[in-house]
């Protein structure tokens, strides 16, 4: 496991007051929680600060901290075997391959025998579990099996944590959109002594399309339209998430039009879906024929288009 | 070996108990309750006393327990922050519906 400097994660000295603590846990707390922070990395570091913070507002945790002395943050460690057995409950066969670092103190007070929730009634429920999940606007569109594997830490027998893998297989049915929670009942942390299974929680976010973009189950595309198309209306082909369909397009068409695509969105969970609306461009040809150019000159001749009309007059 | 999982939306759709709300969230009875009297927790239908919630609400009340226990915020601050939390939300929403018109050229 990895050493995690506990006090450097707060920004305190080794010697703060337990008032210190705290008010340097409620700064960066503030900072850093992931439902209120846009900080980059901001999950991350509250992470790190939660957990120096579990350690050392407690008193006795924090004893048996300071008793590892101070180390590199991230240097390769094994507790010392006597620490192991004072804190930790272990004896001589005590593997700590799937531990982290954190895992140690969490470990307080089973050395009192029965586990970390001895004299719960009804044993202690599963820890819940969140974590965000990407997919793509085509998974989203035709629904999709997720495959998580995921590192889980139980409880054994004996009360001791350990990560073990789990792997996780979840269909999400067609229609999921960004920012949509999924709901995985029992599939969270193991239940200790009789408590309930946790459950897991799903964020889905969908992946940036290279064609369209998602607003809830509607889809936005742009249709690049020439000059003349725009002008003089045209039936052009569109490509939906379903396959390509063909759309009139307006004769008088402006560049920035929306038009709507009933039903070519993504599909809702429970029937219906949303809509594709197709986004007018106007595309000018940067290079212009001969013939090109004697027929825009024409018309600017024979033209009285005044597309500046709403600009003031200067006098 | 695993098998494929129950999974619930989390949606408008479907509706949860002030019950389940409890076991899900984290959040007591009461916190709850005066979550909802000050208008932090949307409620979608009262049959007699009982109060039934969106699923959604699922996410609110857990995002809620997070912030009392790790901001150590009382009710009332909770309260605020839901409200805000969800403002934010709307205005996110309005910035993609917005940016979903920008062309990409």
């Amino acid at each position: 496991m990895k050493f995690s400097d506990y006090y450097a994660a707060l920004g305190v000295e080794r010697g703060a007051t337990q008032e210190e603590i705290k008010k340097a846990y409620r700064r960066l707390a503030q900072k850093y929680h992931p439902d209120v922070s846009k900080e980059p990395e901001a999950e991350a570091r509250f992470k790190e600060v939660a957990e120096a913070y579990q350690t050392l507002k407690d008193p006795e945790k924090r004893a048996a901290y300071d008793e590892l002395g101070k180390r590199p943050q991230g240097e390769e460690f094994r507790p010392p075997p006597d620490w192991t057995r004072q804190h930790a409950g272990g004896e001589g066969q005590f593997s700590f391959e799937d531990m982290d670092f954190a895992d140690l103190f969490s470990r307080f007070g089973t050395r009192r025998g029965g586990g970390p929730f001895a004299g719960e009634a009804g044993g202690m429920p599963g820890q819940d579990f969140e974590i965000p999940v990407q997919i793509s606007l085509e998974d989203a569109f035709r629904g999709t099996t997720l495959e998580l594997q995921l590192q889980m830490p139980e409880y054994d027998e004996s009360g001791r944590l350990r990560r073990v893998p789990r792997t996780v297989k979840a269909r999400v049915a067609p229609g999921a959109v960004d920012g949509q929670r999924l709901r995985l009942p029992g599939k969270g942390g193991k239940g200790f002594n009789g408590g309930r299974e946790g459950d897991l929680y799903l964020d889905i976010t969908l992946k940036p399309h290279a064609l369209y973009r998602a607003t809830g189950h509607d889809l936005y595309v742009d249709l690049p339209l020439a000059t003349w198309e725009a002008a003089l209306g045209a039936s052009v082909e569109v490509p939906t998430l379903a396959g390509p369909v063909s759309l009139k397009v307006p004769a008088g068409t402006a560049s920035g039009r929306k038009l709507r695509l009933s039903g070519r969105g993504l599909p809702k969970p429970r029937g219906g879906a949303g809509d594709l609306f197709a986004v007018a461009q106007i595309v000018v040809p940067s290079q212009l024929s001969e013939r090109e150019r004697e027929l825009y000159e024409g018309l600017r001749k024979v033209s009285d288009a005044n597309p500046r009309g709403r600009f003031p007059e200067h006098a | 070996m695993s098998h494929e999982t129950e999974v619930l939306w989390l949606d408008e759709q479907r509706v949860v108990s002030l019950e389940e709300l409890v076991q899900v969230s984290g959040l007591t009875r009461t916190e709850l309750l005066e979550l909802v009297h000050c208008g932090a927790l949307p409620v979608r239908e009262e049959r007699g006393a009982s109060y039934f919630f969106a699923a959604q609400t699922i996410s609110v009340a857990r995002t809620a327990c997070r912030l009392r226990d790790e901001l150590e915020l009382d009710v009332t601050g909770l309260g605020v922050a839901l409200r805000l939390l969800d403002r934010v939300r709307g205005l996110e929403e309005e910035i993609a519906r917005l940016r979903a018109l920008l062309p990409r050229v």
